[in-house]
């Protein structure tokens, strides 16, 4: 059971990362975006905050692991099921760039993704759907790390 | 260049299933060597996947992703015989196309 104020931290903390990695619906360009990926710290995500708050939805979800043993490879995987989604986002909240993937989703191929990912330590893993008409819908899982991954 | 990809692309019900292994550093630009000089980032930027022809998606990837990348998605309608490309591009500036074909 998840408690309002654990809601609350949550939602605040997608709409940082969000607002920090410059991909609520306002922005949409093709090319690589280098702010997105360059959004390091709550606080840098905090100052660009606006646009819609993420909601918990039971469409988005996220897979992967509970305890993954090697944090270099962690299978993660991000799907929604339901229709009008223009972008799935991969975000791991304590890596030290919180965007890890971002797929730009057509018709023709399922909102479904799988992939691995890089964990420097144990951390939640957002899942997040951005939708055609600005909504922007998570799923979170947590994700533990016996290894990190980002170390020499 | 880079190693080539491997693809499998499979079909499953009105749906294909495409899995591709990539062969990359997937360098951070925050490990160091072993005389304390970071190593500089080389990661995968863009990736994108055509169906015939026909992209069916573009991903942009920060360093996070691992290394030696793995990627699954489903192509809608793809039948076996159809060809499924897939391109990768990193922030060298490399790139690398290849084909599979649906079975």
């Amino acid at each position: 059971m998840q408690t309002r104020r654990e809601m609350l931290h949550h939602s605040g903390a997608v709409a940082a990362l969000l607002a920090g990695a410059g991909l609520l619906p306002t922005a949409a360009q093709a090319a690589w975006n280098k702010s997105a990926f360059e959004a390091k710290t709550m606080a840098e995500c905090v100052k660009a905050l606006g646009g819609g708050a993420p909601a918990e939805s039971k469409d988005v979800s996220v897979t992967g692991p509970d305890i993954a043993e090697n944090g270099a490879v962690v299978p993660v995987g991000c799907a929604s099921s339901t229709t009008g989604v223009k972008r799935l986002l991969l975000l791991v909240e304590k890596n030290p760039s919180v965007l890890a993937a971002v797929f730009d989703v057509t018709d023709s191929v399922d909102a479904s993704f799988n992939t691995r990912v890089k964990m420097g330590q144990s951390s939640n893993v957002y899942a997040v759907a951005l939708m055609n008409d600005g909504r922007a819908l998570y799923a979170v899982k947590e994700i533990k790390v016996t290894l990190g991954g980002c170390g020499g | 260049m880079a190693d080539p990809m491997r693809i499998r692309a499979q079909v499953a019900g009105d749906k294909a299933t495409v899995r591709v292994l990539m062969s990359h550093e997937m360098e951070t630009g925050l490990r160091r060597d072993g005389a304390g000089a970071v190593i500089p980032a080389w990661f995968i930027q863009e990736v994108s996947a055509a169906h015939n022809g026909k992209s069916v998606f573009n991903a942009q990837w920060g360093p996070s992703v691992a290394k030696n990348p793995f990627m699954q998605f489903n192509v809608k309608g793809a039948k076996a015989g159809d060809k499924i490309t897939v391109v990768w591009k990193d922030n060298k500036g490399d790139s690398r196309t290849d084909e599979a074909t649906v079975s």
